[in-house]
């Protein structure tokens, strides 16, 4: 098969994909008696069209990033790991026992707990498929497809007989108290002037003690630390002795054993870090919007992750675009659930055929484009 | 706990381990060719949401089947088209359909009924009618014995007892007949099978399409038989359950019925708190009971029960040439 040359394989075949992606899912629509035309006007607009669209995407383009961050750590040891899902509820649980521990003075100091609750809940839960597969061969995928079920599981005991505050219908813990708020991003200064809110005259409208009202957006400072994440994943993986060992053992299981790499000792390593990073996601959604622990907090995240990492090839840059790609979709599609008579699960829909296009089937598109250059190369 | 109440916790394990069953089986099929399919889950959805649907319309379940067979078989063909002749990730292209499955069924129940992803309860011939085993009334008095056969066995819908038979059957098939060989052999050691002249594509792609068709019993039986009519997410993970009990029957037909009644009378146990609690004399919660066959199939995993060794081709694609 020829080769295709590096930009087309980075940059074209993911756009390939992803317009394939939008044409079946635009079939989808048409086939269901709505405009494609319209659905993607709703969707820009309500994404992408304001700074206040703009908050929500960016909310859940964060916890994107750390879910892919998590499966590409683990996917360049040669790991697969689906069980983002499940650490990132467990990460949520780290959180929720930090948050509601101690009468917090300061949202930095409880950010810095919180974290390391997250972190740790999440590689703990990744801790046991990883041993299993390092000591016992078993398969990775399975553990931890069956780990997601048993946190789930697990944290609707911890709500319903353990977290619940009693006198509570609902199952969530109790509320954290208001030191653990982290800003938002209508709290920063620099950003607050893109929420103002403005009457009809033109003019900023304000309250009573004639300060402006700024529109609430769950897009919070966990934003900033995704970005630093992937930094540091980049730093971690391209530019340590260790991401060496981490690629290296990913690529040839055997070259590493030869070179005196641990394949226990990668395995650990890295699930630990894929299971901290899924973790990681709780401080953005249950310590930064929610401010209490839900049930199926994670709400597909971790999944995502896995289309997001496949989308960002991989790389922390890539993810970065993916997140914001997948966060956009999700929005977009919250927004026809909201303005259309076209169901919120259409964003299932589409998101499923990217993971599809861009995961599975870019042999295909990789088959059609080297087809295509061997012709280009010949005349 | 009484033998009454026994028999009734038995007959509810029968029900919920029937769609375990069909599920398990279709991934037996699947794996055993060397494909893995995650994708379990997502095609008894779109088996369930077809079957409810033009049952539903057509007022007919047997049409309804065939329908939930056509829908289950799509979603197979484009897992093999990803797998086998695009060479794709199988792990990626189950997860993929998962989430196409969950987000399409909703879109299409609600733009034909528009009863917020659900399909119409379905009453008569839309759903399956429950069958008398032969001579009940006189098997049935026969004590200890009789009330197991009158109350456990019989009064099943037609899917139950299919998916019974087709535990010898799929036995027989895979190991009694040339096609069964092969197919085995093709998730072993491909080349092998490549050498000797058969097509490894053809054989994986049966395998795959095999897997559809019991997807698509399993999918109906959850709408019209266990069910009456499709609701959002209705499997509820229970392709996941069957994927757990496939390796738990290592890879085995009849290790596979022993797994999906285990893990099915599991199920119907935590719907029944009560008697488990009566039977422990601990209030065990009922999280527990419902992740009790995902710790089991850890255990087994982990490789304290005997080894789980899957087919050793399995998740690769094959190239004929390199």
């Amino acid at each position: 098969m020829t080769k295709l040359p590096t930009w087309a394989d980075v940059g074209l075949v993911p756009i390939i994909s992803l317009t394939l992606a939008a044409l079946v899912s635009a079939g989808v629509l048409l086939a269901i008696g709505q405009s494609p035309m319209q659905a993607l006007t709703v969707m820009v607009n309500g994404a992408i069209g304001s700074s206040y669209a703009w908050g929500y995407t960016l909310y859940y383009a964060t916890s994107f990033i750390f879910t892919g961050l998590a499966v590409t750590v683990a996917f360049h040891a040669g790991l697969f790991n689906i069980g983002g899902e499940g650490q990132a509820q467990l990460g949520g649980l780290g959180v929720a026992v930090v948050c509601l521990a101690l009468p917090w003075p300061h949202w930095t100091v409880a950010l810095v707990a919180a974290m390391l609750g997250a972190a740790l809940f999440g590689a703990a839960w990744a801790a046991i498929p990883a041993y299993l597969q390092a000591k016992r061969g078993s398969h990775i995928v399975i553990t931890t497809i069956m780990f997601n079920y048993i946190a789930a599981a697990l944290l609707i005991y911890l709500l319903v007989n353990v977290l619940r505050p009693d006198g509570q219908m609902d199952p969530a813990s109790a509320n954290f108290p208001d030191g653990t708020h982290l800003p938002q991003f209508q709290d920063i200064p620099i950003l607050q002037g893109l929420f103002q809110r403005m009457g009809a005259d033109g003019l900023p409208r304000l309250n009573a003690d004639g300060l402006p009202i700024y529109q609430q957006v769950p897009a919070n400072v966990t934003f900033f630390i995704a970005i630093a994440a992937c930094v540091m994943v980049w730093v971690l993986l391209w530019h340590t002795r260790l991401g060496y060992a981490i690629r290296a053992f990913g690529k040839s299981e055997k070259a590493a054993v030869y070179a005196g790499i641990s394949p226990y000792r990668i395995i650990m390593i890295a699930m630990l870090i894929s299971g901290a990073l899924a973790g990681l996601m709780a401080i953005n959604n249950v310590m930064g919007q929610s401010e209490r622990l839900l049930q199926n907090s994670a709400s597909g995240a971790g999944f995502i992750g896995i289309a997001v990492a496949l989308m960002g090839r991989n790389h922390p840059l890539g993810i970065f675009l993916a997140a914001v790609l997948f966060g956009f979709l999700f929005q977009g599609g919250a927004a026809l659930g909201l303005e259309t008579k076209i169901p919120i699960e259409l964003r299932t829909v589409v998101q499923g055929l990217v993971i599809l296009f861009t995961g599975a089937l870019d042999q295909m598109v990789r088959m059609i484009l080297a087809a295509f250059f061997r012709k280009r190369g010949a005349s | 706990m009484d033998y009454a109440t026994f028999l009734q916790v038995c007959d509810t394990a029968l029900r919920f381990a029937t769609p375990l069953l069909l599920a398990c089986l279709a991934g037996l099929y699947s794996e055993r060719a060397g494909i893995f399919d995650i994708g379990l889950e997502g095609k008894m959805l779109m088996a369930a949401m077809s079957a409810g649907a033009v049952a539903a319309i057509t007022g007919s379940v047997w049409i309804g089947l065939l329908a939930a067979i056509i829908g289950s078989l799509l979603f197979a063909l484009v897992h093999g088209l990803a797998s086998i002749t695009f060479r794709g990730n199988q792990l990626i292209a189950g997860v993929a359909l998962n989430f196409v499955a969950s987000g399409i069924t909703v879109l299409i129940a609600q733009s034909l009924f528009g009863q917020g992803g659900r399909t119409p309860p379905l009453e008569g011939a839309a759903r399956f009618a429950n069958i008398d085993l032969p001579f009940v009334a006189a098997i049935g008095q026969i004590p200890v014995i009789g009330p197991f056969y009158a109350e456990v066995l019989s009064g099943h819908t037609i899917l139950v007892y299919v998916a019974l038979l087709l535990v010898p059957l799929s036995w027989w098939v895979l190991y009694r007949t040339r096609f069964g060989l092969r197919l085995r052999a093709v998730g072993e050691n491909p080349a092998s099978v490549d050498t000797a002249g058969v097509s490894v594509v053809r054989l994986r792609f049966s395998a795959v399409l095999i897997a559809g068709v019991l997807c698509g019993l399993a999918g109906a039986y959850m709408s019209t038989g266990l069910q009456a009519g499709f609701g959002r997410e209705m499997t509820a993970g229970r392709g996941y359950i069957a994927l757990a009990a496939l390796i738990f029957a290592k890879w085995r037909p009849w290790a596979a019925l022993w797994a999906t009644l285990l893990f099915g009378f599991l199920q119907a146990l935590a719907l029944r708190p009560d008697v488990v609690e009566s039977l422990t004399h601990v209030a065990i919660p009922v999280p527990f009971l419902d992740a009790l066959p995902y710790i089991l199939t850890v255990i087994v995993l982990a490789g304290f029960v005997g080894r789980a060794i899957p087919p050793r081709a399995g998740g690769e694609p094959y190239v004929k040439e390199r």
